[in-house]
């Protein structure tokens, strides 16, 4: 049997396809269960009750979204292009999925360990920029076409930083490794040294996903929705689910480069017990929170802040950092001979 | 077996798209078809086995660079009839060049010489167990620290180059001042006034305007710049289209 799955092609594929389905599974259904979280936790932070008509505390309420979505016209404008119109959601959404073959859950456990995962990680997210411009362009309206431009400009300006602290934090590694990333964490994770960096990269990561105070791309009060304001139905939904993945992402990448990923905050006896996976997800969960109460609290940044802030501020920042990083590591030899595969 | 089904496929994809990229009509097609070709380009460094270069071609070509073109190709006006209507005229000078290229490419082949001395070329092989990034970073950084410095500066002069070269402080709109809104407090911007029955608190339509600016203003009339007082119970005039119809909505409306 193992002979079967691990030395034949078709074994292989089977496998393959397996590992993906064990992560995208919870994946998705995490993600219908974030939007419930998100009108929860909102609900409480605002004293109001949230959901709670379709069944226990609303649970279902996800589902009854979801149905609703399904069964809607999907209505496409008379100018617009078609092909790049549908195309548009389902990059967007895939993209969101594409990126999880590559975070590990545990020790070794990821659906491809590659050497070069934090690039793959960058160059998956580079490309969500696509989905966004696609949209606001072959929507053929004035609103999302500027909607689009506004997601792109920003998506691209606060890569940039993101990129400048992920190479911080590969100095301390010496690989580019998701894997070993985590591995390096053993003793202190990264966001006890690099506080200022994981701060950073955290409103990056806000401003990456187009999330509040950063989402100026949909706008509603000058832009209607922005780049999605002609989507309805399913497509929309594509949109909105590949969203809220790509918050579980940015989340992961969040607590894989700086909070240990599946590492358990003091490495002895009660904390051990709790499988890797478990500290992952709670992680994640915990920087989810983050993100929803962000959205609770802070107004909306102008648009010529949210500029200001990712080139004049943050970029200078990451850069001092990244090269005292290097020059620290290189004055007490802490510096990491890596590159052995 | 698989890996040339794969090979086969992406370039196949490749040179496909690369060939739509220039006979698409829409400019903004051809950009997208562009975008496909730098992936497929990244597929193939994939299967010879340059994972580092293939992710730096997707973050950098399709990530950042291809962003910036396809920015600037969606918002040209392109007229399609208009660009039609020049082809005849320049179809015999495009001949002419494509012509002259044509027989530079042939002399060059025909004359190939093949340097005899290869060996002398420093050869810089990663030793067994590095990782590509790791031999990569080899070389750059170890053995052709200075070319690859002096590469960076050259690339720096450029970008100062460009900067210098369409920076204009324009004497239009309206700037921010991030500083000085900073710096503003409440006692800056509110005010208890007692208002008298039946009249306005201000005469400029019932607004109340700060004490100074937070924009750096260059359009006389600007928010906050107007030396001349508003006049006093000015008719609104219906052709403006700014809401109120008095001067306070500055460089906006005019």
């Amino acid at each position: 049997m193992a002979h079967f799955f691990l030395h034949t092609l078709i074994g292989q594929v089977i496998l393959t396809v397996l590992e993906a389905l064990a992560v995208l599974v919870p994946l998705l259904l995490g993600v219908a269960y974030l939007t419930l979280a998100e009108r929860k936790v909102m609900a409480a932070m605002q004293l109001r009750k949230g959901p709670n008509v379709n069944g226990p505390f609303g649970v279902l309420q996800a589902f009854a979204d979801a149905i609703k979505m399904i069964t809607k016209e999907t209505v496409i404008p008379s100018g617009a292009n078609r092909f790049l119109f549908l195309f548009a959601p389902f990059l967007t959404f895939s993209l969101a999925m594409t990126a999880w073959a590559v975070i590990p859950t545990n020790d070794g456990w990821a659906v491809a360990n590659i050497n070069v995962g934090v690039l793959y990680l960058l160059a998956i997210s580079s490309l969500g920029v696509y989905g966004v411009l696609i949209a606001g362009w072959a929507s053929n309206s004035k609103y999302a076409f500027l909607g689009g431009l506004r997601a792109a400009a920003q998506m691209v300006s606060y890569e940039v930083s993101i990129g400048l602290v992920i190479v911080s934090v590969l100095l301390a590694v010496g690989s580019l490794n998701l894997n070993d990333i985590v591995l390096a964490q053993r003793h202190v994770w990264f966001c006890l040294p690099m506080f200022p960096m994981f701060i950073i990269f955290f409103i990056s990561a806000l401003a990456e996903t187009n999330r509040a105070p950063f989402d100026l791309p949909e706008g509603e009060s000058e832009l209607v929705a922005g780049f999605f304001v002609e989507y309805s139905a399913l497509a929309f939904g594509l949109f909105f689910l590949g969203e809220y993945a790509n918050m579980f992402l940015m989340s992961g990448m969040v607590s894989i480069l700086f909070l240990g990923g599946w590492l358990p905050p003091i490495g002895i006896a009660p904390f051990t017990w709790i499988p890797g996976p478990l500290w992952l997800i709670a992680k994640i969960l915990f920087c989810l929170f983050v993100f929803i109460w962000v959205r609770a609290t802070f107004p909306r940044y102008r648009y010529d802040q949210l500029m200001r802030l990712g080139w004049k501020v943050f970029l200078p920042l990451s850069l001092v950092w990244m090269v005292l990083t290097a020059g620290f590591l290189l004055a007490t030899g802490l510096l990491p001979q890596g590159g052995a595969s | 077996m698989m890996t040339q089904i794969v090979f086969y496929v992406f370039a196949t994809v490749l040179v496909l798209s690369a060939g739509m990229v220039v006979s698409a009509r829409n400019p903004v097609h051809s950009v997208l078809f562009l975008i496909l070709a730098f992936f497929n380009a990244a597929g193939l460094f994939l299967v010879a086995g340059a994972e580092f270069l293939a992710m730096i071609l997707v973050i950098v070509y399709v990530g950042a660079v291809a962003v910036l073109f396809l920015f600037v190709v969606m918002m040209l006006d392109v007229r399609f009839a208009q660009m039609r209507e020049g082809l005849q005229r320049y179809a015999p000078f495009g001949a002419a060049v494509g012509l002259v290229l044509l027989a530079e490419l042939a002399l060059a082949f025909s004359h190939w010489q093949v340097a005899e001395d290869i060996g002398s070329v420093p050869h810089v092989v990663a030793a067994p167990g590095r990782t590509n990034t790791a031999a990569l970073g080899d070389v750059l950084y170890t053995h052709y620290v200075f070319l690859f410095e002096a590469c960076g500066l050259v690339l720096l002069v450029a970008m100062i180059g460009a900067i210098v070269l369409t920076l204009r402080e324009r004497p239009m709109g309206r700037r921010q001042n991030i500083d000085r809104q900073h710096e503003r407090t409440a006692a800056d911007t509110l005010a208890m006034m007692t208002v008298p029955l039946g009249q306005g608190v201000a005469a400029n339509g019932g607004f109340r305007r700060p004490e100074h600016s937070y924009y750096i203003a260059s359009v006389p009339g600007s928010y906050g710049v107007t030396e001349e007082p508003v006049p006093q119970g000015r008719p609104v005039d219906e052709t403006r289209r700014g809401g109120h119809g008095t001067e306070n909505h500055g460089g906006l409306a005019q």
